[in-house]
């Protein structure tokens, strides 16, 4: 590659602007993207990095500026255009139909639709081909459903590749993978850049970024703030960059764990489709501590926070809540002992998008004295209690008559934990607590966590989020196939072991060990 | 194209879209009468004019809103949880079978301890109806629309079964018709010597009570939960099928008052006329009252206006009464898009 | 005459054949719609329009074809007033699809009132007549069971192949599918998954009208009100006991009218003349009822059926 090549710039974003109403979740953005070069995209979440890429993929339009793919203008609001001028991206939530094949999922779209018959044979060889040049091993005969994340996303770059992509456009990429999964791929990454590709890398991680790419931008409230080589900064530079002042992470002292509040003894649940059910699952919560559940989403996660939150019934085991030996509880029966839920997913599960702030507020507690007496609600005392808990957990917002659907990821969260803590809860499941937020309101939650442990309460923090983990808990398990791993003392792990732990192997060693 | 959430809607953006609706179905009635050869204007003049021209009129569009008003409320009730009961029609028999079963003398009481006896027990078939699809969609899943709309051919079968076999008037010459119900169990006028029956009066009630049930009770506030979020409802502790359950006894019930009103009130007798299409009537009547209680007063008024209106003015110009069922389902499908058009700016990419 | 017997004849199979023939034009259609996530409550009032069309065609002087070909395109018309409102809108396909069939019933009697405003009978065509197929016809049984039918029947069994490999063999019938199951998918290959949805709700409504064509056309040959009585709500039944597939869906069809055509000769019987008729009457709906609960746990719904698409929500 002679060096005149190596400058030639594939991709150039020129003053791009986007609002959204009062909202600009884009402005004035420039970056280009050069042959054979890894750019990092850095921003926490809320930057409008996503927003970005969806404009450069013809999901947004721009309100101004232009795209421009190898020297040519892009066409605005056309992902089709970005697909034929090479541009292919793995969308942070995969685009995979889960009911069809591998195959089926990378050749949709890429033969002319009026066509009698589709040509299965030679898409085969090249997706053979394809596999075996990037090693992104997967069978093209399998269901998408029926395979793991890191295949899934694996079928996403492969659909990129067999549509020649010249650029490959990865948002959060690791956010699922395990940390050996993250350096296959960036194995594969190297692998894609050698031949010839260019590569967009879109994170929050720090030390990911400084990894892989060759130039970071980092983009803070819609805006380039910064723009070097990676050689050239470090660490703190880079978090400086992407924070603007120093946010300083809650201090954690480590906790003082009592008298175990929630024991599971060898519980298993049900498969549910592809998700694992758990298996055997011995686990015990103590009173003043926080109990980290790593692991890639998807390997039983849910199962466990369904059964703790009453959602889920289990096939064997026990289960010991206050002492109290129980076949199984509802989600009423948790809350009335002290289960506070703080579920994965705010907008589906923890709210009701088109009911008020209030509505929302007493989800958990409508149907019982104060809020409501013989069936009729007592909506005054409702809207009493919601504005404490605005007052209480600085949920910014209009006021509680608000539709929730109009306030902020960090706001909706604010509102949860408020309905969920007010009750000075004894165990508080949190899944995900943080997913989505920005650093302030990370911190927010976190203290709001640490402050319960410290009055006494059980915490099971569940988190794809290694450095969420390993920065909260006093004692860490991994979650692998539903299986559980033994309990982990704080910082008697490092991040690659535990890896080897979420990847799924050490569980037989370690149920050798405790037998 | 593509729908952008309009945070805070101006007053244009709130009135426009429908007021274009309502314009736009004239516009598509006057089209039709034209076809028919008819004077547009004259038209919907004489559908003005037969649905509240006279003390007659009026009187017969509250008499046909009566039934409206009921299953306008069921399908509303139902709605709201998104349980898609589109049964009304056979709830509806329910309730006037068992008015007919239980009016004709086998109770031999007074009028003041009949009726109500009467409309319970029609709510209770009514809702009994709807009991058997509200329970196949929460233990196996199936899907209520079709078994609702199913139901509605099974249970009409079975009414005709009834008038043609135990239930049929031996002095109705041949025809399949029920005896009439004894004197007890007629609604009274409400004013003497004015057509119009206490059932109307009920229908009011029943809206004020639904409404009261919806805003203040926390069954009202479990089926708004569970219609606009059910994951979310039973992640919350709510017991989401048994919601769905009293819904469904509840939507059934009401329709049934329809049943009953009509039998006591109006025909005295079950016949397989007894309703034209009042179930599936009422859908649009909750639809276009956007699933508010009280709103399903007017709307039904509206309804029924057009419908008894397009009858008038049939009758005069022979343009085919079915330019109402036009006109109300063109109102239906630009109404949705209209609420929706309200909320959210079509944006062209 | 026992039920054996019945079994065992070729006018029972005949007369199944010819049952189920409209139930399979309408099925694929909405097989179609639903397999792109669409589901197509306008079935009925579209079956109503199509029946109405073709014979009306036919009765003002139009070749059985062209009367065909009318009825699809009514049919195609009310499709895309669906698709309109329930796909780029994403408007709720229920209340949409109720609507749709209410406002194709109300205008077809309309036009039907205004075309023949003073018949009390309404006027007959001449329809369809049976093709006999050389020598494949004389088989017995099967030969007039199959091989003596419409040419309308004819064409709906061959659409039962024609639909199979479009849906699994072509790159149009993968994006449709992909369209079901994941619209997100389809828009990220650069496909719309508006066009498609549209397309597919359009074509398949095209196809209920042939099957309520089929009535006055074929099995009929005159147009009655109230003649489609349910058929097309047994259809949507029909599409989830075939799982979603054309082919079991066929042979959903075909069970479904030999029981229809069973019952109606039980009726004739001497055990049948001490049953209310209504009671036979009842056994279609029943039986669709049965079929969905038997179904209920096995059948692989398309995951982004009833699910609108907006692109770039968040």
């Amino acid at each position: 590659m002679t060096g005149a090549e190596a400058a030639q710039v594939v991709l150039r974003l020129d003053r791009i602007t986007k609002r959204f109403d009062a909202l600009t979740a884009n402005d004035a953005v420039s970056l280009d993207l050069r042959r054979g070069e890894v750019v990092a995209l850095l921003g926490e979440n809320g930057a409008g990095k996503t927003t970005l890429m969806n404009i450069l993929f013809g999901q947004y339009t721009a309100d101004e500026g232009r795209v421009e793919v190898m020297g040519r203008d892009l066409p605005p609001g056309n992902s089709r255009a970005a697909l034929q001028a090479g541009v292919g991206m793995v969308h942070q939530h995969f685009t995979l139909a889960d009911n069809m094949t591998v195959l089926e999922n990378v050749t949709l779209g890429t033969e002319p639709l009026w066509r009698w018959r589709s040509d299965q044979s030679v898409a085969r060889a090249r997706l053979a081909d394809l596999v075996r040049d990037f090693r992104l091993t997967v069978d093209p005969d399998a269901r998408v459903g029926s395979l793991t994340v890191g295949e899934r996303q694996r079928v996403e770059i492969l659909k990129a590749l067999y549509r020649e992509a010249r650029i490959l456009i990865l948002d959060e990429p690791t956010a699922v993978l395990t940390p050996q999964e993250t350096v296959d791929l960036f194995a594969t990454l190297r692998k894609a850049v050698a031949m010839g590709l260019s590569i967009m890398f879109i994170s929050h991680k720090l030390h990911e970024v400084m990894d892989i790419s060759d130039r970071i931008v980092v983009l803070r409230h819609g805006r380039v703030v910064a723009e070097m080589a990676t050689a050239d900064t470090d660490r703190h530079a880079l978090a400086a960059a992407m924070v603007g002042s120093e946010i300083s992470a809650p201090r954690v002292a480590p906790g003082n764990p009592g008298a175990a509040l929630l024991r599971l003894s060898d519980v298993s649940t049900p498969d549910r489709g592809n998700a694992p059910g758990l298996k055997r699952v011995m686990l015990a919560l103590r009173a003043g501590q926080i109990t980290g559940l790593a692991g890639v989403s998807g390997n039983g996660q849910a199962a466990l926070a369904d059964l703790i939150g009453g959602l889920c019934v289990p096939e064997s085991g026990r289960l010991d809540l206050d002492g109290q030996t129980r076949d199984r509880w509802s989600p009423r029966v948790a809350v009335e002992h002290g289960i506070a839920r703080i579920p994965e997913d705010r907008h589906k599960t923890g709210t009701i998008a088109d009911f008020t702030l209030t509505e929302n507020a007493v989800l958990e507690s409508y149907h019982k004295p104060p809020m409501s007496r013989n069936g009729w609600m007592n909506w005054g005392q409702a809207e009493a209690e919601t504005q404490a808990i605005i007052r209480g957990y600085d949920v910014r917002c209009p006021g509680p008559d608000t539709r929730i659907r109009l306030l902020s990821g960090g706001n909706m969260q604010k509102l949860i934990l408020g309905r969920v803590l007010e009750a000075a809860p004894r165990i508080i499941l949190a899944n995900q607590p943080v997913r989505g937020l920005d650093i302030g309101a990370v911190n927010y939650v976190h203290e709001q966590l640490l402050k319960a442990r410290d009055r006494g309460a059980a915490v099971l923090l569940i988190s794809e989020d290694l450095d969420e983990i390993m920065a909260l808990s006093d004692v860490i398990h991994v979650m692998s196939q539903g299986r559980l791993s033994p309990e982990f003392a704080r910082g008697s792990m490092t991040p690659t072991d535990l890896g080897v732990w979420m990847a799924g192997h050490g569980f037989d060693e370690g149920l050798a060990h405790a037998s | 194209m593509r729908l952008e959430p309009i945070a805070n809607p101006g007053f244009a953006r709130s009135t426009l879209p429908p007021v274009l609706a309502i314009a736009t179905t004239v516009v598509v009635a006057s089209a039709l009468a034209m076809l028919a050869g008819a004077n547009p204007f004259a038209v919907l003049g004489l559908i003005l004019k037969g649905a509240a021209g006279s003390k007659f009129a009026l009187l017969e569009t509250l008499n046909r809103a009566t039934p409206l008003i009921f299953t306008g409320l069921a399908v509303a009730v139902a709605f709201r949880a998104r349980f898609w009961n589109i049964g009304a029609e056979a709830q509806l028999y329910a309730g006037a079978l068992m008015t007919v079963v239980l009016g004709t003398g086998a109770l031999p009481w007074e009028a003041g301890a009949l009726l109500p006896v009467l409309a319970l027990a029609a709510m209770l078939a009514g809702a009994l109806v709807l009991l058997v699809p509200a329970i196949l969609k929460v233990r196996f899943g199936v899907d209520e629309v079709v078994t609702t709309l199913l139901f509605n051919f099974i249970f009409l079968l079975f009414i005709s079964l009834l008038l043609e076999g135990p239930l049929k008037d031996p002095m109705g010459m041949g025809w399949p018709k029920s005896e009439r119900v004894v004197a007890e169990a007629r609604l009274p006028r409400i004013v003497e010597g004015l057509r119009l029956h206490w059932g109307f009066a009920l229908a009011l009630i029943a809206a004020g009570v639904v409404w009261v049930i919806e805003r203040r009770s926390t069954l009202g506030y479990e089926m708004r939960a569970v219609g606009l979020n059910r994951e979310a409802a039973r992640f919350a502790g709510i017991p989401v099928n048994a919601v769905l359950i009293k819904t469904a006894l509840l939507s059934g019930g009401l329709a049934a008052l329809a049943g009953f009103s009509e039998v006591a009130g109006l025909k005295g007798s079950l016949t397989l006329d007894l309703s034209p299409g009042f179930g599936y009537t009422g859908i649009i009547v909750a639809m276009l009252a956007l699933l508010n209680p009280l709103a399903v007063v007017a709307a039904a008024l509206f309804v029924a206006g057009i419908f008894v209106g397009a009858d008038s003015m049939s009758r005069a110009v022979g343009v085919p009464t079915y330019l109402a069922d036009i006109m109300l389902a063109t109102a239906l499908l630009l109404m949705v898009l209209a609420i929706l058009l309200t909320r959210f700016r079509v944006v062209r990419e | 005459m026992d039920l054996f017997d019945i079994l065992l004849s070729a006018s029972f199979w005949a007369a199944a054949i010819r049952i189920a023939s409209p139930l399979i034009f309408a099925t694929l259609g909405e097989l179609i719609c639903e397999r792109a996530g669409v589901l197509n409550l306008g079935i009925e009032g579209i079956m109503v329009a199509g029946a109405f069309a073709g014979w009306m065609a036919v009765y003002s002087g139009a070749g059985l074809w062209t009367g065909v070909a009318v009825a699809m395109a009514v049919g195609m018309l009310f499709g895309l007033v669906h698709s309109l409102l329930t796909v780029p809108f994403g408007l709720s396909q229920h209340v949409v699809g109720l609507g749709v069939t209410l406002l194709a019933t109300s205008s077809t009697y309309y036009a039907y009132r205004l075309a023949l405003p003073e018949v009390t009978s309404p006027p007959k065509i001449a329809a369809f007549k049976p093709w006999e197929i050389p020598l494949l016809s004389d088989i017995p049984l099967i030969g007039p069971a199959l091989f003596s039918q419409t040419p309308l029947t004819y064409l709906a069994f061959v659409l039962v192949g024609v639909v199979s490999v479009v849906l699994y063999r072509t790159p149009l019938g993968l994006a449709l599918r992909a369209a079901g199951e994941n619209p997100a998918a389809v828009a990220a290959q650069g496909l719309s998954v508006t066009g498609l949805r549209m397309g597919a709700v359009i074509v398949g409504s095209g196809l209920m009208a042939v099957g309520g064509a089929f009535l006055t056309m074929s099995a009929f040959d005159s147009f009655f009100f109230e003649m489609v009585n349910g058929r097309g709500w047994i259809c949507i039944a029909l599409v989830v006991f075939g799982a979603w597939k054309p082919g079991k869906a066929l042979l959903g069809a075909v069970l479904f009218a030999a029981f229809d055509a069973a019952q109606i000769r039980v009726q004739q019987t001497s055990l049948g003349a001490d049953i209310p008729y209504q009671i036979f009457l009842m056994t279609p709906y029943v039986l669709s009822i049965l079929a969905l609960i038997a179904m209920s746990r096995r059948a692989e719904v398309p995951a982004a059926l009833m699910v609108p698409f907006n692109k770039g929500e968040r």
